[in-house]
């Protein structure tokens, strides 16, 4: 195999699974060490950096970073990245004077964005503090897009998203909330330098089958539903609800049932159990608070009696996978069901709505009626519109969102300083070893075996009573420490010198994962085979030497490596040396921090 | 030496043996040994042994003298029966309990100066008797433990780390277990484990006085240039002889070799030791000319290693003695007084 180029930023940014996975990069063990030293604020700072709602993504994030946790892999669960963040949120001091201060001088520059989502908002945060003078039109009540519309309090408390939107809208912007934009072209002609659309995806799907007309008054669309939960409009439901869909907001639509006043809830999907949107933890939520889920059912009818809502029909499937694996469902041929009930909640998908983008303004829609976004700049094909979050590519999430977002604002930023948006600035980094001394090293490497722990909930019949208090209790400073130190600090890396290597194999013997295998160069995939233990997990890099005096190479499968520093303890030259990687993604403060340096 | 324990996390591809143990069920306490010391690798090596022959760990005594090669046992198989003896006396008390309860597996384990400095005749008494032993010799040449004495395998000639020179005879304990009788003889070098662990194993399932000698450098006092028991001396002046592979009673063997390049000797227990040649004329199964080939290449400035020697039909000292099957503490009365009867019988047969 090629020696492993370590200088390319990419290969030690992969082995710290958790940031590489997490869309907007945030360098997540850096953060769960200042928890653990209880430095809140600092690890609130790291996270308000990179992923601008800490308290918000806390509770809701999608947390795409802890299935590719490596503490997955070494033992049954990952550790808790999401709700240690949260733990920064909740036991931070107050943060605000470490926070950007509004620009005193504007730059001319005039930027609007279309809904204020957290895409809008994490773009007009990057910006705002470089003089662009920022309008935001929303046509809801408040802004947030659907952090506020659509995620219950009991999730996501108000006073969180007041707090964190708060913290950006203070940087001074102009907000149109209430008002809707009903025309982009109207919006160009107003002369702004950029357009940024963060408008969402914000049609919940019809299920179109007999019934839906005639009993209409209590078949809800479940994004519309929420929303007027959220705002106040809807504070009750039957007692009897259907929610019909498995993704998370029929999740939150049946949980919110639950507390105004459904006490027979159930969530009735098409799918398997298995393959539900859901993520298993949002299941598990909807569960614990009795809400049956009932799968292989499709809808077939609604029905009701004199204009009344009485129930669902539905039909009874089972999968069917052809040759390729794809699934089909099929009837089963028994009976169709008929569940009774007073009100039904459709959350069978979310699509993109654009009619008020004309379609002769030089900006190109797809096939499928998206408009086509670069995936980098975000830029669309008119030069100054671009978009981010769930109206770039269909709906995602909050941290999808951010991470658009940054990149948006870095597009926005190049554009109006006249530089080539297609230029991406490289991520900032820096690799330093953490050797304190013979055996001490900057960072705590004994590793814990300790499992993860359980966020402690409020009592249920106490959660389900009010659809406003917040369910999740979050970890306490003490399980805090014990989550974090679940971490294995995959930013500190092992790291090779070949010139320095006797061979004496003290590092392969004390490897307690069997990492490290000294053996003849062969082609990957054979060599993969032939090491201590065999490198199966293909995601995973190997990091190979140069040649070595015996003739061999060194070769490391970073698949499972603890990152307990045991090798460079071992090791009697100093071949093996542990160094943090920390990779942060340039944003436009760091663009414009690097020019400041340069002027002066 | 390290103060955080080994993680407990294994790999999770790592296999179970049959008895259901992973590799690291075998190991012991963290080492306390200088970091690239060659005894670790020995230790691993043994930790292999003892999986890949699916050992009960209970069913394994090690026993060892005073040195950091000694210290080793308390760095493996953690869960099996230990005694750490006086300096250079290990071999006197793994003959006791041999005969004490013949049913344990013996691993002595000792250093350079342990076996040959000042247990010279405990060694050569425990191997001409033909106890039923491992005898693992961690020979780096110095006194590592008390800060790098020439020991008595010092080759002449060889430097300290600062400067002397070595001028008294070394003893090379190969030699001296051929000559004494040994009925498995090898060396090894702990930075060759696919060498050293087949014979790790084979010596263990062999019957009778089986000895390895490991070259095992010093990273602190024996690693310069100068020394001949440092890892780029030994790697420059290693003469294999073969190359084992260990065939355990129960698998079967393939025959895909040439004739001539390969020997086949089958063990007592079944187990069968294939050796692949690379010295084309050796024969292992011939005392005589195995001293000759070694005195031959020693004199030429080479280290010999390999199975050297070995008598697959060698007898124990159990059978030179004709000693009782059982464990002395598990007999009973019936067995320990047999009465006037049986005494009478043997006073009869004096007369
Ligand atoms: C029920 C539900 C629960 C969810 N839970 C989570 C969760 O727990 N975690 C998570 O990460 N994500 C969750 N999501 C997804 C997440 O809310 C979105 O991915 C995210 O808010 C997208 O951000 P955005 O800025 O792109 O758009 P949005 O947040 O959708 O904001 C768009 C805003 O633009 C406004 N708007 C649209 N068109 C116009 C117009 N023409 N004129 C003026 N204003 C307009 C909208 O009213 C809205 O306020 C959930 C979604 C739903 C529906
Ligand atoms: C009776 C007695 N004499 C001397 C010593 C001091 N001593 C301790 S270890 C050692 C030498 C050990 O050398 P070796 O067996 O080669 O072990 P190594 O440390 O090199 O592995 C000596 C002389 C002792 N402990 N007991
Ligand atoms: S163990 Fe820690 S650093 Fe490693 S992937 Fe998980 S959270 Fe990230
Ligand atoms: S840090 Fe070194 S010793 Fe520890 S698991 Fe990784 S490779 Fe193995
Ligand atoms: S411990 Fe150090 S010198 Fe020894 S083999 Fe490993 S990297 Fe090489
Ligand atoms: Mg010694």
């Amino acid at each position: 195999m090629e020696p492993t180029n370590t200088e390319a930023p990419d290969y030690f940014h992969k082995v710290v699974d958790c940031q590489w996975a997490c869309p907007a990069h945030t360098p997540v063990p850096e953060y769960i060490r200042l928890i653990a030293e209880g430095r809140y604020s600092d690890a609130y700072m790291i996270n308000w950096k990179s992923n601008v709602f800490p308290g918000i993504l806390g509770r809701t994030c999608d947390r795409p970073c802890e299935p590719a946790c490596r503490r997955g892999r070494v033992e049954d669960q990952p550790v808790a990245i999401c709700r240690l963040k949260r733990v920064a949120a909740d036991n931070k001091d107050d943060i605000r004077g470490r926070l950007p201060r509004p620009a005193r001088i504007k730059n001319g520059k005039r930027v609007v964005m279309v809904g204020c989502g957290p895409a809008s908002l994490a773009v007009a945060r990057d910006l705002a503090p470089f003089g662009y003078d920022i309008t935001i039109i929303d046509q809801d009540p408040k802004p947030g897009g659907m952090i506020r519309s659509q995620i219950p309090r009991f999730r996501l408390p108000e006073s969180i998203i007041d707090e964190e939107v708060g913290y950006i809208t203070d940087l001074g912007m102009t907000l149109r909330q209430g008002e809707r934009v009903d025309s982009l072209k109207a919006l160009l002609d107003e002369g702004y330098d950029a357009v940024f659309v963060g408008s969402g995806a914000p049609r919940g799907r019809e299920l179109s089958i007999p019934g839906r007309q005639e009993a209409a008054a209590h078949i809800h669309i479940g994004i519309d539903w929420l929303s007027s939960v959220s705002f106040g409009h809807t504070d009750k439901i039957g007692r009897r609800v259907i929610v019909l869909g498995g993704g998370n907001t029929a999740m939150d639509c049946c949980r919110t049932s639950r507390r105004l006043g459904g006490d027979d809830v159930k969530v009735i999907v098409r799918s398997g159990f298995e393959e539900m949107k859901a993520s298993p933890w949002e299941k598990e939520d909807a569960m614990h608070e009795d809400i049956p889920i009932l799968n292989y059912l499709v809808p077939k009818e609604f029905t009701h009696e004199n204009g009344r809502l009485t129930g669902v029909t539905f039909e009874k499937v089972h999968a069917v996978y052809d040759a390729k694996g794809r699934r089909d469902l099929v009837p089963t041929g028994e009976p169709d069901q008929h569940f009774e009930c007073d009100d039904v909640l459709v959350a069978v998908g979310q699509e993109n709505a654009f009619p008020w983008i004309e379609r002769d303004i030089g900006l190109e829609f797809d096939k499928w009626d998206m408009p086509v976004v670069n995936e980098i700049t975000m830029g669309s094909t008119h030069p100054k519109v671009f978009f981010g979050g769930d109206s770039a590519f269909g709906p995602k999430n909050i941290i999808w969102a951010v991470a658009h977002a940054h990149q948006a604002a870095i597009s926005i930023h190049k554009l109006l300083s006249g530089e080539d948006v297609d230029d991406r600035p490289p991520p900032g980094v820096t690799l330093a070893s953490q050797k304190m001394g013979i055996h001490e090293w900057s960072y705590d490497n004994d590793i814990s075996n300790d499992a993860r722990r359980r966020v402690p909930l409020r009592d249920k019949a106490e959660a389900l009573s009010n659809v406003k208090l917040e369910v999740e209790l979050g970890f306490d400073v003490k399980l805090a420490f014990q989550e974090a130190q679940r971490c294995l600090n995959c930013d500190v890396q092992t790291v090779f010198s070949t010139p320095l290597c006797i061979e004496c194999d003290a590092c392969v013997d004390i490897c307690p994962v069997d990492c490290i295998t000294f053996t003849s160069d062969g082609e990957e995939a054979e060599l993969r085979e032939r090491l201590k233990v065999p490198a199966r997990n293909l995601t995973q890099d190997l990091y190979v030497s140069t040649e070595l005096p015996t003739g061999r190479v060194m070769v490391k499968d970073e698949d499972v490596c603890l990152h307990c520093g045991l090798c460079a303890e071992r090791c009697p030259t100093g071949a093996w040396d542990m160094q943090k990687f920390l990779l942060s993604v340039t944003q436009v403060e760091d663009i414009c921090a690097s020019r400041k340096m340069a002027a002066e | 030496m390290t103060y955080i324990t080994k993680p407990r996390l294994h790999h999770p591809l790592l296999a179970p043996n049959a008895l259901g143990f992973t590799r690291r069920d075998y190991e012991g306490k963290v080492s306390t040994l200088c970091a690239g010391c060659g005894h670790d690798s020995i230790s691993a090596a043994i930790i292999q042994a003892a999986y890949e022959l699916d050992l009960p760990p209970h069913r394994l005594a090690k026993l060892s003298g005073i040195g950091c090669s000694s210290k080793t046992p308390d760095y493996f198989l953690g869960n099996s029966h230990g005694f750490n003896a006086v300096h250079g006396r290990m071999p006197s008390v793994l003959t006791g309990a041999s005969l004490a309860n013949r049913e344990l597996i013996y691993l002595g384990v000792s250093g350079d100066g342990d076996s040959a400095s000042i247990g010279l005749g405990q060694f050569a008494h425990s191997v001409r008797r033909g106890v039923n032993m491992t005898y693992i010799v961690e020979n780096n040449g110095v006194y590592g433990l008390t800060k790098g004495q020439f020991s008595a395998t010092s080759d002449p000639g060889s430097k300290s780390k600062r400067g002397v020179v070595n001028h008294d005879q070394a003893i090379d304990l190969v030699g001296l277990a051929l000559q004494l009788g040994a009925s498995f003889v090898a060396r090894s070098f702990s930075g060759d484990k696919d060498q050293l662990t087949p014979l790790i194993k084979a010596a263990i399932s062999h019957k009778g006085a089986a000895f390895i000698d490991v070259i095992s450098p010093c990273v602190q006092f024996n690693n310069h240039v100068g020394s001949t028991k440092s890892f780029d001396y030994v790697r420059e002046h290693n003469a294999a002889l073969n190359r084992l592979d260990f065939i355990e009673p129960r698998e079967e063997i393939t025959v895909d070799y040439a004739p001539g390049e390969v020997e086949i000797v089958r063990q007592h227990d079944g187990s069968i030791l294939k050796l692949r040649k690379l010295s084309a004329e050796y024969d292992p199964t011939d005392r005589i000319s195995a001293m000759g080939h070694l005195q031959l290449h020693q004199a030429r400035g080479e280290v010999v290693t390999g199975l050297l020697y070995v008598d697959p039909d060698a007898k124990d000292l159990h059978d030179h003695l004709g000693t009782v099957q059982k464990p002395l503490n598990q007999l009973g009365d019936a067995e320990l007084i047999p009465g006037p009867a049986a005494l009478a019988a043997i006073n009869d047969s004096l007369r």
